[in-house]
């Protein structure tokens, strides 16, 4: 009995050894953490230790007692991803992972959108791209409703809204008919991003010019030029005016000035006269006199 | 590119200074799913896809060797803010962690319409192993879902978020 009684005791040393060393470097840790929200770890066992929170976005070290809850004040762990936390005391470590998710709500719209200028009556001409961060600058993927909203100077608004996807949510909208400079906005609750885009008129449509003898040549005026939708081109668009007589043409480019073109060109008798406007064709007069 | 999912398998010689670990990186290339009226060419989606994989690099040599000018090339806005402020901390503390890929199972999920922006999720594996003044600490295999976005810059794809999610 004598010469096992060490044996014995040694046996039960090594066990209550396994029993500390399983207990010298436990945790419980939340599965997920949302960003900048306070939380807690609870370590089990005696003595000190240290506790490691390891990922892309941050890093922590800690000397903890073990035994204690290790709290960590909102604020403290914010930047989203999977994080490893190890803890490890004397000769023993434990590793355990979890995430730190996005904060639910929004604080902030990476806003793109394109272009910042076109052509009035665009069907879709309009496109906006948004990511949705929170105050963190996380990208928030929880499904996230989106308004875009596009509206003139004059009062007209056209609205989608679309649920955001992995983060990220687009709408296109169609240029209005008024040229002008219009605010396009993007929002979710509360939080908007602007921008602005400037519509300026189409092509010319209905380009009409009339022509009148003007001492020996022909003044070729044309109607104040528009777009379909009624604005003025603008001035410095280049018009042009085209002779054909005989198999041969001849052609004066004018730009526009205070909304028409104006030229006199030398005009043979059985001309016929054409005005044009980039691919846009006016009206033609055969020209007599 | 067939609709049928591929499966590539990149030899990738690392750059770290941690040889042991240099290792193959099995890379899966999902068909798209695209949100956006934007169609993506199959270059541009290689591009993409190239340069995601090729931030990786950039993103152990970095937090391995706590030179947050390892970054540079590779990530840009947010995502090299947030790496830098990783490697700020960890020389703090006097910490390293080696991030090494095993595995990326990759869609791109989001063109924007003006070509502006390119998202795409990854579900990788990887192994990380934590020093602290030179002893290591622990080293685990862990898998992660990520959410990337690339935006353009004058000659590649730069990582504009890069951030892991709960799988």
């Amino acid at each position: 009995m004598k010469s096992r009684s060490p044996f014995l005791l040694s046996g039960l040393a090594v066990a209550v050894a396994h029993l500390a060393f399983a207990q010298g470097a436990h945790m419980t840790l939340p599965r997920t953490v949302e960003a900048g929200s306070m939380f807690s770890i609870r370590s089990a066992g005696s003595g000190k230790a240290t506790l490691y929170i390891v990922g892309p976005g941050q890093v922590l070290k800690r000397d903890v007692q073990l035994g204690e809850a290790i709290l960590f004040p909102a604020g403290t762990l914010y930047n989203a991803g999977h994080y490893l936390a190890v803890l490890a005391g004397g000769s023993s470590t434990e590793s355990n992972s979890f995430d730190v998710v996005p904060a639910t709500t929004a604080a902030n719209l990476s806003f793109l959108a394109k272009p910042s200028r076109l052509a009035v009556g665009l069907h879709d001409g309009i496109t906006g791209a948004v990511y949705v961060f929170d105050a963190y600058h996380n990208l928030i993927d929880v499904p996230t409703p989106v308004s875009f909203e596009l509206s003139t100077p004059a009062g007209t608004v056209q609205k989608r809204v679309v649920v955001t996807h992995e983060g990220a949510a687009w709408a296109a909208l169609d240029s209005t008919a008024q040229q002008g400079k219009d605010r396009f906005v993007a929002r979710i609750g509360d939080v908007p991003s602007t921008r602005i885009i400037e519509q300026v008129p189409g092509d010319p449509c209905g380009l009409k010019m009339n022509a009148r003898q003007s001492g020996q040549r022909v003044q070729l005026v044309t109607d104040p030029v528009r777009d379909c939708s009624g604005n003025a081109v603008p001035d410095g668009t280049i018009v042009t005016f085209t002779e054909i007589y005989n198999g041969t043409q001849s052609t004066i480019d004018e730009p526009l000035k205070h909304g028409i073109a104006e030229v006199t060109m030398q005009v043979h008798a059985g001309a016929k006269l054409s005005v044009a406007s980039g691919v846009v064709m006016g009206n033609q007069i055969g020209w007599n006199k | 590119m067939t609709a049928l999912k591929f499966l590539l398998i990149l030899c990738m010689g690392f750059a770290s200074t941690s040889d042991s670990m240099a290792d193959q990186v099995a890379v899966r290339v999902e068909p798209m799913s695209l949100q956006g009226p934007r169609p993506l060419s199959d270059q541009s989606k290689a591009a993409v896809i190239r340069d995601y994989l090729q931030a990786w690099h950039g993103f152990h040599a970095a937090l391995e060797q706590n030179r947050p000018e390892l970054l540079e090339a590779d990530f840009v806005g947010t995502a090299k803010d947030k790496l830098s402020y990783t490697v700020q901390l960890q020389r703090k503390f006097a910490i390293q962690t080696q991030y090494h890929d095993r595995s990326h199972d990759l869609q791109i999920v989001f063109y924007s319409p003006d070509g502006m922006s390119v998202e795409l999720t990854d579900k990788v594996v990887f192994d990380v192993q934590v020093v602290d003044h030179g002893k290591v600490i622990t080293t685990q295999r862990e898998s992660a879902r990520y959410l990337i976005v690339l935006t353009p810059a004058e000659v590649r794809w730069r990582v504009r978020v890069f951030q892991s999610m709960p799988e």
